[in-house]
């Protein structure tokens, strides 16, 4: 076994590890491209730097190119992002023939790399219009999809449409964010990365430091809500949730941790929304982090008692399983992805309104045993569920099925 | 040829399902019965086995996904329980257990006065379900290294041998049962046994261990 293997073997189990090889066995070879918009930053990203090596390593040819385009395409591009989750947008004509030119130029610079690869994965909009440019393609060509498409703008979805009838297959994270498509759609939820500075383990003294440096008190108890500052996030209910529980719980603390919001106007706005409601209290801790503050992320999940995810709306919601893996039980909104993770009594609560919230923190702080058992069955389901070799394994076993059509069960030996 | 040349050899094979949306949803118990009258037999098998595979978390109180919705998105218990008590391993035939689940539905649509509906974002999606098998290399010769072997399997081989077989084999009974078969009498009360399995209820690591201890007992026994 090799050293990437080896090491998600140690986290994963050597069976998954096993099964992983065996399902590559007879595609062994094959020349496979994850195309993307970008290198770093953002969850399509975080997966790629680890799913292409380790696909490396049971024996394909993979790659991971990445397209580029200017301001235009860009502004086209976060239009999509917009649009396809439900927002009113307009695209003008103007951007809309950048982002259609920008792919016909990324397709001459991809040529000789996608013509003649066994499989293609296009990942969100940004690059899907590729196809159109490989009528003489080899390989199948697959969209995933990592955006929930529930509930889009009709308009925007009705032009990006076009782009993706003509693929091989799409997938999509869960059928909730699905549309209906003249191919096979797969539905493979995403996952996170053991071993991700995110995510691995961390020791005691440098999670000390860590509160040390935000003045968290690490005697008394901790909740931790990580998220932009969005209103789908309901920050201001979280700290609505923790007075509530506060006045039968005097030494509660909170910190709500998000990413930066300069280039994002309402996030300034809803930034402004929760200090205010925060009112100098000083045990409500409201931390502006830099987008790759990933270890401070895993220090304060790993500090907390328990975490919120007190979304309103939600995608698949990964800062939850990044808690659940940290055997933190979850006080999350009953909404999107939250639902598929957090079982009422077992991995954590669902809850509709602050009082809700409220109540769960209270029974969870007075009820350290279950609290402790419910975080180690979230590790547990984590760990079945929701780790990158999973999703790996469910990657491979699409790659079989197209290979062999739609048939309902392959026999690969 | 001797008789010890006809056995068989018993190959272990593992396995994965790939979930592949179908586009239909439910919202209400008429739009469920509808859909459930023409949808393709993979996505009953899905919604019935398939948790056992895919990411998902044991319900603890219903074992399957019409029993589920049911409960959690309609809020119709006297349903989910009709649904949940359905055990799959009693229809040989998946189109048999089309015809109670519609039956079910179809009996509960008749005594309620008025229809439920679920939240649009809580609809039932019907997926199917696309298994991969795949061959591990691994072989027996002897019944009584299934007490070493089993064990040691995967929990997609354990789906494989003995949930899925049943629904590929033309006896409808699990893999070790049928492979035993062709060795007389000398291991009908292990048959026996196993026939009294009911994989249903349990998870698949639950069924692996209930597994080991049928084969370490038995093979102890007749050591």
């Amino acid at each position: 076994m090799t050293t990437l293997l080896e090491s998600y073997a140690q986290v994963a189990g050597a069976d998954v590890i096993r099964h992983l090889q065996q399902l590559a066995a007879p595609l062994k070879g094959a020349r496979v491209v994850h195309v993307n918009s970008t290198r770093s930053g953002g969850g399509v990203a975080e997966i790629l730097t680890k799913l292409v090596p380790l696909k490396r390593e049971l024996g394909f040819d993979a790659r991971w190119e990445v397209i580029s385009g200017d301001g235009e395409f860009y502004q086209c591009t976060k239009g999509f992002h917009n649009g396809l989750q439900g927002n009113r947008v307009e695209l003008p004509a103007a951007l809309r023939r950048a982002y259609e030119d920008t792919n016909a130029q990324n397709a001459e610079e991809l040529r000789a790399v996608l013509e003649d690869a066994d499989f293609v994965f296009i990942h969100d909009p940004q690059p899907a219009p590729l196809l159109r440019h490989f009528p003489q393609r080899r390989g199948k060509w697959v969209w995933r999809c990592h955006i929930d498409l529930g509930h889009p703008h009709r308009p925007v979805w009705k032009y990006l449409r076009d782009f993706v009838n003509g693929y091989d297959a799409s997938i999509f994270s869960l059928a909730d964010f699905a549309q209906p498509l003249p191919h096979p759609v797969y539905l493979i939820p995403p996952s996170i990365d053991p071993l991700a500075e995110k995510n691995m383990e961390l020791d005691g003294a440098e999670i000390d430091v860590v509160c040390a440096q935000h003045r968290i008190d690490r005697t008394r108890p901790l909740m931790l809500q990580v998220s932009r500052f969005d209103r789908f996030k309901d920050p201001v209910g979280v700290i609505h949730s923790y007075r509530l529980a506060k006045s039968f719980i005097p030494g509660l603390q909170l910190v709500l941790a998000g990413g930066g919001a300069s280039d994002d106007p309402e996030g300034e706005v809803v930034l402004a929304e929760v200090r205010l409601a925060a009112q100098d209290d000083p045990d409500v801790h409201v931390l502006l982090l830099p987008a790759d503050a990933h270890r401070t992320i895993n220090a304060l999940q790993r500090a907390a008692d328990f975490v919120l995810q007190k979304s309103l709306r939600e995608g698949f919601g990964l800062t939850v399983t990044e808690a659940m893996w940290k055997a933190k039980p979850v006080i999350g909104g009953d909404t999107g992805g939250i639902r598929l993770q957090v079982v009422n009594h077992h991995t954590g609560f669902l809850v509709s309104t602050p009082e809700g919230a409220a109540l769960r923190i209270r029974y969870l702080l007075h009820h350290r045993e279950r609290l402790l058992e419910m975080g180690n069955k979230a590790r547990e389901f984590v760990r079945q569920n929701f780790l990158l070799t999973r999703h790996l394994r469910e990657y491979l076993t699409l790659m079989v099925g197209l290979q062999h059509g739609a048939q309902d069960r392959i026999d690969i030996g | 040829m001797t008789e010890q040349q006809n056995i068989s050899v018993f190959f272990i094979k593992d396995c994965a399902l790939a979930a592949i949306a179908t586009g239909l949803r439910a919202q209400n118990l008429r739009e469920l019965r509808d859909h459930l009258t023409g949808i393709h037999l993979g996505c009953i098998y899905y919604h019935f086995w398939g948790g056992l595979l895919r990411p998902h978390f044991d319900d603890p109180e219903y074992n399957n996904d019409f029993a589920s919705w049911a409960r959690h998105a309609l809020h119709d218990v006297p349903l989910a329980e009709r649904l949940g008590i359905i055990d799959p391993a009693d229809y040989p035939e998946l189109e048999g257990l089309r015809q109670e689940l519609i039956e079910t539905v179809e009996e509960r649509i008749e005594e309620t006065e008025y229809q439920t509906w679920s939240r649009s974002d809580q609809q039932f999606h019907f997926v199917r379900a696309q298994t991969v098998s795949l061959d591990t290399g691994r072989r027996l010769t002897q019944p009584a290294e299934l007490a070493t072997i089993v064990p040691q399997l995967s929990l997609g081989s354990v789906f494989y041998h003995f949930i899925d077989a049943r629904r590929r084999e033309p006896q409808g009974v699990d893999d070790f049962r049928a492979w035993l078969t062709q060795f007389g009498d000398a291991h009908d009360s292990l048959r026996a046994r196993l026939a009294e399995v009911d994989p249903y209820f349990i998870n698949l690591a639950e069924l692996r261990a209930r597994l080991t201890r049928l084969f370490r007992e038995h093979f102890g026994e007749t050591a």
